[in-house]
C-alpha cells in the first residue's frame, strides 16, 4: 500500500530525513519509534504534504500514486489521515462544521455524493460512539480550550469520520490517561481492516499494548535504523535507545 | 451548518459578479453642482418649499466646508463639478404598485437575485429598491399598511407623511454634521423612509436595496427609521454596483430614531464594486449613520458586513440618550486588493445606565488598509454607563495593514469601559490541518474567515449570514496560497 524509497527531507536547508526505507502492507500496524528530535513527526509530515519540508530524493508510492506529486487535500481525499502530535485549534469553526466540510470534498473527489444533514449527524453518533466523545465537544470551536486529552481523542474521532486507508498517528497516546486511552484505542483497533493500514507514532508500550504492531521501527538521526516484531518495543522500553545509538554511531558512515 | 457547506461549494466566480449595467432610458440632471442643479432635483421631485429651503440652507453649509482628512484612507480627490446628481430610470407614469413598474427593472432586479414579485418571495421581506438616485419599487405596503407601519420611498414619505419627515429629517444627523452629510443633505435623491408605530412589531424583515447603474452619476440616499415607542423593526440594507473604470461616489445618510422601549435592528451587506485588482475604478463609500436612542431602555445595533467599495469611510453611531439604553455595533471589514477602509463606531452615553457593546472583526488581504476607529463617550450624568469592545484584526498575507484606533472619553467616574483587541493571522498550519482532512486551501480559508467572524455573522438574519458568508469568500478568494 505505502512504499517509501529513500526519502531524504529538509527544512531551511538542514537534513532531517536522510533516506528513509519502508513498505507498509493492506492489514499491517507499523509503529514507529525513536528518540526525541529523531524525525518521527517530519515523516509523518512530509508524508501529508506539509510545505515547508523540501524533499530533497526519494519516492514515496501510495497505492500506486506518486504520493509526493498530490497536493495535501488530495492526499486526504486519497486515504492519508494523520492524527496531528499538536492539533491546531480553529476559533468560531466547530468540529462538526469542520468534518463536514471535509467529508464532503472527499466524498466529491471520490464522485460520492455529498451526505444531507440527517445522514451527516447519523454517521457522527455512530462515531462518537466509538470513541466515546461527547457532542458538547463537537459543537465547541474545533480544539479551542479543548485540554491535551480531548484534543487527542478528537484527532481519532475526525479519523473515524473520514475513514481513512491508511492512518497515521503521531503520539495519539501522549495526553490520554489510562482509560481514554484504553477507549481511543479500542476505537483505532475496530477501525482496522484488512485494506487499511495504521502508523502509529509512539515513545511508550504501553499502546502498543492495545494497538499491536506487526513491526516495531527505530527511527535515528533521519533514519530507520532498526526494525523488529513487537518484541523489540519491549527491549527498547526496557534498554532505552543508547546501545541503539551506539551501534549505530559506531558504524556510522559519513 | 448545511448552509456553510454549500456556500463552500457554490464559489465559482472570482470576479466581482454584480459589475454589469443596463441602458435604459433615464432622467437625468446636468452635470454639475450649484443652487440651479439642487432646484432641478427639487423640482423634479415636485417638492414642498420647506425642503427646498432645507436643500438650500445645507448647500450653504456644504461651501463653507472642507473634505476631512482625518480618516486613515489616501484617494485621489473626486471633482464633485464633473458629477451627475440625480439620474432616473424613466418611467411613462409613477408606478401605484409592483405590478405597474417597468418589466425592464424588475428585470434588472431579477438578475441580482432579488424578486420584486410578492408571490415569489419565499421569506417575509418588504423591499424598497433603490436605482440611482430613485426609489422604484417598495413590496408588501398594504400588508404592512394594516399595521399602520409606513415603508416608502423617502419622496413619497414627504409627499404623503409631511409632518413625520419634517419631525425627524435632519435630527439625529444634522445637516451640519460632517462634509458628506451636508452634501447629502442638499442633493440627496430619494432613499427609503419606515414608521413604525407604538407597541407594533414590525413582522418582516424591512429591506432597502441600492443599485448604481448610471456613469458619472453619485448615489446620495437617505434613509429615516423611525420607531415609536415599544415597537421593532428589523431593517436591511444591501448594494451593487456595475463595473467601471472610474471612480464613483455613494455618500448616504441614515437616521435612526429609537423611542421608549423600542429596538431597531439594523445591518448591512455593503458590497459596492470595489476596483479590479490593480485598484482601479470602486465606489468611494462616505455614509454617516446615526441613530438615537431617544426614549428610556430603546435599543439600536448596527451590524454590517463590508466588503465592497473602493474607499469605505463610515462609522454607524448610537446616542444613548435614554436611561437604561442600549447600543450595538457589530462589524466584519473585508479589504483585499487595493481596497482602503476606515470604519467603526460612536458610543455617546448620555443617559444613566447605559450599555454599548462593540465587536469589530477586520481582515486584510492583498495590498488593502483596513482601519478600526471607534469613539466611546461617556458623558457627565451617564452614571453607571458600560461599554464593552473587542476589535479583532485578521491578516492575511504581508503586504495589507490593520489599523486600530480607540477613542475614549470618560466624564463620569461610575463609568465601566473595556477595551480588547487581537491581532492575528491566518496560520500556514491551520490551512496545512485544513488540507489533511481533505479541504482546499480557499475553502478552508472561507472556513477560517466565516469562523472568525462568527460572532458578527450570528447577528444577521439567516438568508443575509448566507449571503454576507459567501462575499467574505469571493472577497478572498485567491489572497492566499
Ligand atoms: N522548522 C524547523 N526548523 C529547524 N529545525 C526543525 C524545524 N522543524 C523541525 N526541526 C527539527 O527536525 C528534527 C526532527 O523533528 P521531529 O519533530 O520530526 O522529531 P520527532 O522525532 O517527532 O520528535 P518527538 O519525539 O520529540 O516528537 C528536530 O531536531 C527538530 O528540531
Ligand atoms: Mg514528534
Amino acid at each position: 500500500m505505502l512504499s517509501i524509497k529513500n526519502l531524504h527531507a529538509s527544512i531551511e536547508g538542514t537534513p532531517i530525513l536522510r533516506g528513509i526505507n519502508l513498505e507498509v502492507k493492506a492489514g499491517e500496524v507499523h509503529a514507529i519509534m525513536g528518540p526525541n528530535g529523531s524525525g518521527k513527526s517530519t515523516l509523518a509530515s512530509v508524508l501529508a504534504g506539509r510545505e515547508e519540508y523540501e524533499v530533497t530524493e526519494g519516492e514515496v508510492l501510495f497505492q500506486g500514486k506518486e504520493l509526493l506529486a498530490l497536493s495535501p487535500e488530495d492526499r486526504a481525499r486519497e486515504g492519508v489521515f494523520l492524527a496531528f502530535q499538536y492539533p491546531i485549534e480553529i476559533p468560531g469553526v466547530s468540529t462538526t462544521n469542520f468534518l463536514r466540510t471535509a467529508l464532503n470534498q472527499v466524498r466529491e473527489y471520490r464522485g460520492q455524493e455529498p451526505l444531507d444533514a440527517v445522514k451527516f449527524l447519523s454517521l457522527m453518533k455512530e462515531k462518537m460512539a466509538l470513541v466515546e466523545i461527547d457532542q458538547k465537544l463537537l459543537s465547541r470551536s474545533l480544539n479551542e480550550g479543548f485540554s491535551g486529552g480531548e484534543k487527542k481523542r478528537n484527532e481519532i474521532f475526525q479519523m473515524a469520520m473520514l475513514n481513512p486507508v491508511l492512518s497515521i498517528l503521531d503520539e495519539t497516546d501522549s495526553g490520554l490517561d489510562i482509560d481514554a486511552l484504553r477507549i481511543v484505542s479500542n476505537g483505532v483497533n475496530k477501525l482496522k481492516s484488512d485494506t487499511t493500514a495504521t502508523i502509529v507514532v509512539t515513545h511508550y508500550q504501553r499502546l502498543l499494548d492495545y494497538i499491536v504492531p506487526d513491526f516495531v521501527h527505530v527511527l535515528y538521526k533521519g533514519r530507520i535504523v532498526k526494525s523488529g516484531t513487537k518484541e523489540l518495543a519491549l527491549e527498547l522500553e526496557e534498554k532505552g535507545y543508547d546501545w541503539i545509538k551506539e551501534e549505530v554511531d559506531s558504524t556510522a558512515t559519513v | 451548518m448545511s448552509k456553510d457547506n454549500q456556500i463552500l461549494e457554490d464559489l465559482n466566480s472570482k470576479e466581482y459578479e454584480h459589475g454589469w449595467s443596463v441602458n435604459f432610458e433615464t432622467d437625468e440632471a446636468p452635470i454639475g453642482l450649484n443652487e440651479d442643479i439642487i432646484r432641478w432635483i427639487s423640482t423634479k421631485k415636485e417638492e414642498p418649499s420647506w425642503l427646498l429651503d432645507w436643500r438650500l440652507k445645507a448647500f450653504k453649509i456644504w461651501q463653507g466646508m472642507t473634505e476631512p482628512t482625518w480618516a486613515n484612507v489616501n484617494y485621489l480627490k473626486m471633482d464633485l463639478q464633473a458629477l451627475r446628481y440625480y439620474s432616473a430610470p424613466k418611467q411613462s407614469k409613477k408606478a401605484k404598485n409592483i405590478n405597474e413598474v417597468d418589466p425592464e427593472l424588475i428585470a434588472i432586479y431579477e438578475r441580482l437575485g432579488i424578486s420584486l414579485n410578492e408571490q415569489k418571495r419565499l421569506q417575509g421581506i418588504a423591499i424598497d429598491v433603490v436605482l440611482d438616485s430613485v426609489s422604484v419599487a417598495t413590496t408588501f405596503k398594504e400588508t404592512l399598511g394594516k399595521l399602520g407601519i409606513v415603508f416608502c420611498s423617502f419622496s413619497e414619505a414627504v409627499k404623503e407623511h409631511p409632518e413625520l419627515i419634517q419631525k425627524y429629517l435632519g435630527s439625529v444627523v444634522p445637516m451640519t454634521d460632517n462634509y458628506y452629510a451636508a452634501l447629502n443633505a442638499a442633493v440627496f435623491s430619494d432613499g427609503s423612509f419606515c414608521y413604525i408605530p407604538k407597541g407594533v412589531r414590525c413582522p418582516m424583515e424591512l429591506s432597502t436595496y441600492f443599485r448604481i447603474n448610471a456613469a458619472n452619476t453619485g448615489q446620495f440616499e437617505r434613509t429615516l427609521i423611525v420607531a415609536d415607542d415599544s415597537s421593532y423593526v428589523s431593517y436591511l440594507e444591501g448594494c451593487t454596483a456595475p463595473q467601471r473604470d472610474e471612480n464613483q461616489l455613494h455618500a448616504a445618510v441614515v437616521e435612526i430614531y429609537a423611542g421608549a422601549h423600542a429596538e431597531v435592528k439594523y445591518s448591512t451587506v455593503q458590497n459596492w464594486f470595489p476596483g479590479d485588482k490593480d485598484g482601479k475604478g470602486g465606489i468611494y463609500n462616505f455614509v454617516t449613520k446615526r441613530g438615537i436612542c431617544a426614549g428610556d431602555h430603546s435599543k439600536i445595533s448596527w451590524t454590517q458586513v463590508e466588503t465592497g467599495s473602493a474607499v469605505t469611510w463610515k462609522y454607524p453611531s448610537c446616542i444613548l440618550k435614554g436611561d437604561y439604553s442600549i447600543g450595538e455595533f457589530y462589524s466584519v471589514a473585508v479589504t483585499n486588493n487595493y481596497q482602503q477602509a476606515d470604519t467603526g463606531t460612536k458610543m455617546i452615553h448620555i443617559g444613566k445606565n447605559t450599555k454599548s457593546r462593540i465587536v469589530s472583526k477586520g481582515i486584510s488581504a492583498g495590498k488593502s488598509q483596513n482601519s478600526y476607529r471607534g469613539q466611546v463617550q461617556v458623558m457627565k450624568r451617564a452614571h453607571n454607563a458600560r461599554n464593552f469592545s473587542q476589535c479583532d484584526s485578521l491578516l492575511m498575507g504581508n503586504q495589507c495593514g490593520a489599523h486600530t484606533f480607540p477613542y475614549i472619553d470618560i466624564a463620569n467616574p461610575s463609568a465601566k469601559v473595556e477595551h480588547e483587541a487581537t491581532t492575528s493571522k491566518i496560520g500556514e498550519d491551520q490551512i496545512f490541518y485544513c488540507n489533511q482532512r481533505g479541504i482546499a486551501t480557499e475553502d478552508a480559508v472561507a472556513l477560517i474567515v466565516n469562523g472568525y467572524a462568527k460572532e458578527v455573522l450570528n447577528q444577521l438574519p439567516m438568508e443575509f449570514a448566507v449571503e454576507a458568508q459567501k462575499l467574505l469568500a469571493l472577497t478572498l478568494e485567491g489572497s492566499v496560497g
